[in-house]
């Protein structure tokens, strides 16, 4: 895509190619985002969208080993059928924390909030997302939900389940239910303004020359997320707020004792968190279109099939809520049309593997890390979506539900999807973000560790949950100590290659080598600046003249650069130059 | 700075092009910002419906303890404060600075005479030990009326929605004290009164879930 700086209406006008002086951006820049506000106190009031998807990136990345480490502490504890080093009562508030931890402040902010920040106004050739302060606040409203919900834990704590069914949610009144629903109450806000500012970003800050069909599918991904988000959260926030309200002062509405309706609190709380799993994947999805293309060397296949069935999935997804609630007494009809719509919601996302595939054959295959953890996710990711489908059957769900076959379904989908994805697009923005190169053999060696531990951890869990184990439970009949000793140690695995991974990244940070702004030799708007980016992101307004993926077009015509108009002589084009390389060593 | 135009206009944020992309920015955040609202509230309206549809007669049984014609008057209050904001913006689009100001205290002051009315609604039931959840406590003479046994819900759902709708009001009438500070101090003009459109969009949204509340919690038998 070229840049000029005159208007493009002088390139549609005349019939002649564009002459382009081409500026390649520094390899090494001096003035980053990085270096332009310094300090703890600069960056805890940045209104920059990099730095503040950056500190979305630690925060997720400290919820995630906190959860990841309760993982741990609780397969342990099911290494053997009754008490190994956790009491009961003590592991049922550890799965929660964990469910908890890792919806809400893992998978549901992480990819939005930490790689979308950083790269959906980059992608756009924007300066910053809409409402830069709005963005700034999102965080802090997150931060502010954690810390309510670690304030629960000094007050009882809550042993519910991520879920909080009523009426033992209800009924205890207790002041650690208050605190974390508040927290969650509080959480839900960040989800809602970002979800907010990416809508309004994508209408109206598009550069000049970014028509929708122009988008790149990772901006179609984040908008559809968006909708989800501003349309699902605020049920889950009214929800919530009046489970509070039911403890806080018992209003009776899910409360049985109080003349209630705990099926009623099922409804509401599903209407939000089976859109919620889709705010966790679709995101995933656009990474996966981003990654998959570069490491094709080609274009996607079937553009319009994936940016329109992710705001497919995202209107049917609101239409399948009642299949958690299949064995909770619902209607006959009313099972069996969640059931069918649960069968239509799993298209639109087949639509995509069926793309994704297409676009690699004849492509130009590069397995470097990111493309590494593309087939990862689209080996697991199947294995997930299928295994949903299964659950979607009613007469199947009437066996496998709350059994272990649904947490690992669950686990293959989030952790298999939308973490595999989050890893795939942290090893592909990784340069952009922070001009470094991390150790390539370590990451494939991690990507390995992690592959293998999640198989090892998760697949005996289908079968052990077809053979009736139930979830959530502390205790567990002798026939599946193999299966539960298999998951253990797979879980220990898959640390292993987490850790490997803060390892070498950190690394990277200090002794990485540079990563030069393009090493992928991408086609994307946002690896046309240096790495890390300016401040401002672009010297100059982008205009974009290609379409997003246009590997068939060489690498030079997509270098920014200034449009010498015609008919203009060497002297303007000095001036421009010199006006250039001023304003670049200025950024 | 490139595209740093030499003509910027202070009010115009860095990231925008021009003020007519911040100002299309602004009402099309907010606009997204009221959808989610009405989603929100959307949550408490389907539990008006669920148990409505289960217990018909507690409604209109229950509805019958609230005063109609206070409600109506709230109606009407609400509604001319919709009307007033939307003065407000006319002046500021006009250069107005005073027609402005003025339209922005009447607004405040009628968003408190709502809040009024409601408080001492709240105070005569709460009286008569109409109160939510584990309040709940009828008089004699109440309870004597209100003899569904669930009559509390009615009244949980009552308090919820109608409390919510006030905080709503409340976090308004913060916004528009501040949009009049501002005003005073000149900060808004023909060529921007951003803040001005997008509170006033916030305000018509809250007195558009009143005219769906008063009807189904008042007006029903």
């Amino acid at each position: 895509m070229a840049s000029a700086s005159t208007s493009a209406t002088n390139a549609a006008s005349t019939p002649t190619k564009l002459k382009v002086k081409r500026f390649a951006p520094a390899e090494t820049p001096t003035n980053t985002y990085l270096t332009d506000e310094k300090g703890v106190w600069a960056w805890l009031t940045t209104v920059d969208h990099k730095k503040i998807g950056l500190m979305y990136l630690g925060a997720v990345a400290f919820f995630f080993a906190l959860a990841g480490f309760l993982a741990i502490a609780l397969r342990t504890e099911l290494w053997t059928p009754a008490k190994t080093f956790i009491e009961a009562d003590t592991y049922n508030q550890l799965f929660t924390l964990h469910g908890a931890m890792m919806v809400f402040f893992v998978l549901v902010p992480s990819i939005p909030a930490a790689l979308g920040n950083f790269i959906l106004p980059m992608q756009l050739g924007a300066k910053d997302v809409a409402f830069p302060r709005l963005n700034l606040a999102s965080f802090y409203i997150y931060v502010f939900g954690a810390i309510f919900t670690f304030l629960s834990l000094a007050n009882n704590g809550f042993d519910t389940g991520w879920t909080f069914y009523t009426p033992y949610s209800s009924d205890s009144n207790s002041a650690g239910i208050i605190w974390v629903t508040l927290g969650v109450f509080i959480l839900g806000f960040s989800s809602i303004l970002t979800g907010t500012n990416f809508i309004t970003t994508i209408h109206k800050l598009r550069a000049p020359g970014i028509s929708w069909d122009r988008l790149p599918l990772n901006i179609w991904a984040l908008y559809a997320t968006s909708i989800i988000q501003v349309l699902a959260t605020p049920v889950l926030a009214i929800t919530i707020l009046l489970l509070a309200m039911e403890n806080i002062m018992d209003i009776g509405i899910f409360d049985p004792a109080l003349g209630g309706d705990p099926v009623l609190y099922q409804h509401f709380f599903w209407f939000y968190s089976h859109p919620a799993v889709y705010i966790m994947i679709v995101p995933g999805f656009g990474i996966i279109s981003e990654v998959i293309t570069t490491f094709s060397k080609k274009t996607i296949f079937g553009y319009w099939a994936i940016a329109l069935s992710s705001l497919a999935i995202a209107f049917i997804g609101f239409l399948v809520w009642g299949h958690h609630m299949f064995t909770s007494g619902q209607s006959a009809v009313a099972t069996t049309i969640f059931s069918f719509l649960t069968f239509l919601v799993g298209i639109p996302t087949g639509i995509k593997i069926f793309n994704w595939v297409a676009t690699l054959y004849k492509g130009s295959i590069s397995m470097k890390t990111p493309m590494l953890y593309v087939f990862i996710f689209i080996f697991l990711f199947s294995i997930g979506g299928f295994t949903g489908i299964m659950l979607g059957a009613l007469s199947v769900d009437i066996h496998l539900h709350d059994t272990y076959y649904v947490v690992a379904h669950f686990h293959y989908v989030m952790m298999g999807g939308t973490l595999i994805a989050l890893l795939a697009g942290l090893h592909y923005w990784w340069p952009k973000m922070t001009g470094k190169m991390y150790n390539e053999p370590l990451a494939k060696i991690a990507a390995g560790f992690i592959f293998v531990g999640f198989n090892v951890t998760f697949l005996p869990q289908f079968i052990m949950g077809a053979q009736g184990m139930p979830r959530r439970y502390y205790n567990y009949i002798d026939q599946f100590t193999p299966f539960h000793q298999t998951s253990t140690i797979g879980s220990y695995i898959l640390a292993v290659g987490f850790l490997i991974i803060l390892g070498y990244l950190l690394h990277s940070l200090f002794k990485g080598k540079q990563a030069g702004p393009n090493p992928w030799n991408s086609r994307g708007l946002e690896w046309q600046s240096t790495s890390p980016p300016d401040f401002h992101n672009f010297a100059h307004t982008p205009v974009v003249i290609h379409g997003p993926y246009d590997y068939h077009q060489p690498m030079e015509e997509f270098q920014l650069g200034l449009a010498v108009e015609h008919g203009h002589d060497e002297a303007h084009a000095e001036e421009a130059t010199e006006a250039a390389s001023e304003a670049k060593t200025e950024a | 700075m490139a595209n740093h135009s030499a003509t910027h206009p202070k009010h115009v944020q860095h990231h925008f092009v021009d003020s007519n992309q911040q100002f299309e920015s602004a009402k099309l955040g907010m606009w997204v910002f009221l959808v989610n609202e009405i989603l929100f509230f959307g949550g408490l309206f389907c539990a008006y419906i669920v148990f409505r549809a289960w217990y018909p007669e507690l409604f209109t049984q229950a509805a019958l303890e609230l005063n109609t014609f206070w409600g109506a008057v709230n109606t009407v209050v609400l509604i001319g404060s919709s009307l007033t904001v939307a003065m407000a913006i006319r002046s500021a689009q006009n250069n107005q600075k005073r027609g402005l100001e003025i339209n922005l205290l009447i607004t405040i002051f009628l968003a408190c005479v709502f809040l009024v009315i409601k408080y001492f609604e709240y105070e005569h039931k709460l009286h008569l030990g109409i109160a939510p959840g584990s309040f709940w406590n009828p008089t004699e003479e109440i309870a004597a009326v209100l003899d569904h046994p669930k009559a509390n819900i009615f009244f949980g759902i009552y308090y919820m929605m109608t409390g919510v709708h006030g905080l709503h009001v409340i976090v308004g009438i913060g916004l528009m004290v501040w949009l009049y500070l501002r005003a005073r101090k000149g900060h808004f003009n023909s060529e921007y009164y951003t803040p001005v459109e997008i509170t006033g969009l916030y305000w018509h949204l809250v007195d558009l879930i009143w005219i769906f509340l008063f009807p189904l919690l008042y007006l029903i038998e």
